[in-house]
């Protein structure tokens, strides 16, 4: 089980990082972009954050091949679930940024700076820091959301207490215990690591009132 | 690539059940995420870690493993529950746990003073709470409770997986039919996106009905900090 | 008898501070007495003990015949019949004015809707506000708000009322509306006490000045006593003090 379980964590370790990317992306479009681009990554927020996990999974799965392209099923759920991601981590990462005080932008343009090296050096390292309470959250929440690949039969931990109930029944309903404890685990470990990267990034004086952008995984 | 009209009715016949299961684990929700709430704020010590403990589980632990625990897990037990009986209790406790959560901290946004002035003029504590802290509760809690329930609506889909024939259930037993897995789900996400925007809609007019001058996250009526 | 309140040597501490060092006097039916004294002596505390929303740790208090401090005692028909003026009004958010002052004689003493209504359409009238029934605490001023809350605690017919710096909170300009009020009802004969450093409203109205300091009274008489012959240096000391910085307000 522990050998499923790390599919579980590597799927996640993946789809975070696209989610963060595209994440960063789409917040940054979102506050600084001219109104086109602003409109596109709203209208993209939206999409990813209405359509339900599970029908991205499907349309990532079963999409590719019908334009020609072969992607493996890790490939398709990581994209699924990195791009649903994605959309709540703009969501932080853009909170975090209209918390920084707008003088902060005036006295770097004011000192010669263009508006890219601005956001680079001046905006973009404080609210990442701004940004870690939020992107806990968004870390324990989205573990949970791997198991779903299972719905579209991608081997992971899910598979594996299934395979369990099919050959010795009686076991069953402890192979699901065991899973949800697993994944008790899980989220108890990852909150103790960000904690502790919180606490390393940590600047006096910086902090976001809130607590970022909920659970919005099951 | 092939999109056939009539695929939209045969969908919608989905509908139902999928907003029938929303609605009543919901209702489940509310409930039992009042009453968790109110044990956690109001009860005794050990009420509190019993409403904690459950409260954790159902948010540490993923919804598709609760859903199995219930369909697969319980018969092994001796308890055997219908399909839909067991989609709703799954979804219902999950939920449960989130609205407890949600609610807690709108009882705790309800200023101490109030519940002083309450209890000065002489209601009993269950008096104050249900004339006093619950209305302004309620109200506050509003905005994570549309939230929840735009969330369950998504969640709803994954009852598809203990073959349930709601709007995912038909659209994945549409498309193993003619194989045509991507268009009919592009036509599920369309599905999706018109039902979560026009209940979002919904829900925000809502709120702004039920919405009471000076009381909203911020709570600023009832004099100086 | 016509011995309405009397505090017993109470004491309260919060962790290791003692608030409240034993503190003992009475009140007749119809006195005014007003307590003033520097902060955090445990004026605040010591109004709180009266009507039980902070427990005292030793001491006792009795409401004419029944003792406020037994366990057996229904501490809410206690209440019922003392009011409570809060510094920071705690008006009831989600409900109107007519709604936060008729909500206590209908939910405790089982008024019906109507009688409730007219009732609080009464009081409200009675502090001036009659015609901001349906506004919203958010929607008043904090004058207003503070009005209400008088208007709230009177709705029960109290026996008594205890105000707990009614005005400290409050811009200068709204001060003087609210002590209207507290006069009007001082001179209609409700039994209070009051917590303030308004010293033009001790002059006017009050029957008794309670000078308190870490926790104990150091001294009490009427106004012109206190005012004129201080028994202590101190209380000489502080009258003059708030005289100055508060003086004459009516």
């Amino acid at each position: 089980m522990l050998r499923a379980s790390l599919i579980n964590i590597q799927l996640l370790a993946a789809l975070i990082a696209v989610g963060y990317l595209v994440g960063t992306l789409v917040a940054l479009l979102q506050v600084y972009g001219g109104r086109v681009l602003k409109a596109i990554a709203n209208l993209y927020e939206w999409i990813f954050r209405s359509i339900p996990a599970l029908v991205l999974l499907f349309l990532f799965y079963y999409g590719p091949p019908r334009f020609g392209l072969d992607i493996s099923a890790f490939l398709a759920a990581t994209l699924a679930l990195g791009f649903r991601s994605s959309a709540y981590q703009s969501q932080i990462f853009r909170g975090a940024i209209e918390c920084i005080p707008s003088g902060q932008m005036l006295a770097a343009r004011s000192m010669g700076m263009s508006r890219l090296r601005a956001i680079f050096t001046v905006i973009l390292p404080q609210a990442f820091r701004l940004s870690i309470p939020g992107w806990t959250n968004e870390f324990s929440s989205v573990i949970k959301d791997t198991t779903l690949a299972y719905a579209v039969g991608f081997n992971e931990i899910m598979r594996y207490a299934r395979v369990i109930q099919d050959s010795r029944y009686e076991l069953a309903m402890l192979a699901f215990i065991a899973v949800a404890l697993v994944f008790l685990l899980l989220t108890g470990a990852g909150n103790a690591l960000m904690g502790g990267v919180e606490r390393r990034f940590r600047i006096p004086g910086l902090q976001m009132p809130g607590s970022g952008s909920g659970d919005h995984c099951r | 690539m092939v999109f056939k009209f009539e695929w939209v009715p045969a969908l919608a016949k989905g509908l139902p059940l999928t907003l029938e299961i929303t609605f009543t684990c919901i209702g489940i929700g509310i409930v039992l995420g009042v009453l968790l709430a109110l044990a956690r704020v109001y009860g005794s010590r050990p009420l509190r870690w019993i409403t904690s403990a459950y409260i954790q589980f159902f948010r540490g632990t993923p919804l598709l493993v609760q859903l199995f625990i219930v369909y697969f897990g319980l018969p092994t037990w001796g308890i055997t529950l219908s399909r839909f009986t067991s989609a709703i209790l799954a979804l219902g406790l999950n939920t449960a746990a989130y609205q407890a959560e949600y609610f807690r901290g709108a009882i705790q946004a309800v200023r101490g003073g109030q519940m002083l002035a309450a209890r000065s003029l002489g209601m009993s504590l269950p008096q104050s709470i249900r004339s006093v802290i619950l209305p302004q509760a309620f109200r506050l809690v509003l905005p994570s409770w549309s939230n929840e329930f735009i969330l369950m609506l998504k969640y709803s889909s994954i009852v598809f997986t203990i073959t349930l024939y709601d709007l995912m259930g038909l659209a994945k037993r549409l498309a193993s039919r003619n194989f045509r897995y991507f268009e009919v789900f592009v036509v599920v996400a369309l599905f999706y996106l018109a039902l979560v925007s026009i209940i979002s809609f919904i829900l925000r007019l809502i709120e702004r009905r039920v919405r009471i001058p000076g009381l909203g996250t911020s709570g600023a009526a009832g004099g100086p900090r | 008898m016509d011995r309405l309140l009397r505090v017993e040597d109470i004491h309260k501490r919060y962790g290791k501070e003692e608030v409240l060092k034993g503190v003992t006097f009475e009140m007749l039916k119809g006195e005014t007495k007003v307590v003033i004294g520097p902060s955090g002596t445990g004026k605040s505390t010591l109004l709180r003990c009266i009507n039980r929303l902070t427990p005292a740790d030793q001491g006792r208090v009795w409401l004419e015949d029944e003792e406020i401090t037994h366990t057996r005692t229904n501490i809410n028909k206690i209440r019922a019949q003392i009011g409570f003026v809060f510094q920071s009004f705690n008006l009831f958010s989600h409900l109107p004015a007519l709604g936060n002052v008729r909500i206590a004689p209908m939910k405790v003493k089982g008024m019906k809707r109507e009688e409730a209504t007219r009732l609080a359409m009464e009081e409200l009238g009675r502090v001036g506000l009659g015609d901001k029934a349906d506004a919203y605490p958010a929607e008043l001023s904090g004058g207003q708000q503070q009005r209400v809350s008088i208007a709230r605690a009177l709705a029960m017919s109290p026996k008594l009322i205890l105000f707990d710096e009614p005005t400290s909170a409050l811009d200068p300009e709204l001060i003087g509306e609210v002590l209207e009020v507290m006069v009007n009802l001082a001179k209609e004969g409700m039994t209070m006490l009051v917590v303030t450093h308004e010293m033009g409203f001790a002059r006017a109205v009050a029957d008794e000045i309670i000078f308190m300091e870490h926790g104990v009274i150091v001294e009490h008489g009427s106004p012109s006593d206190m005012f004129a012959r201080p028994k202590h240096a101190r209380t000489g000391e502080f009258l003059n003090k708030i005289s100055e910085l508060y003086g004459e307000t009516d």
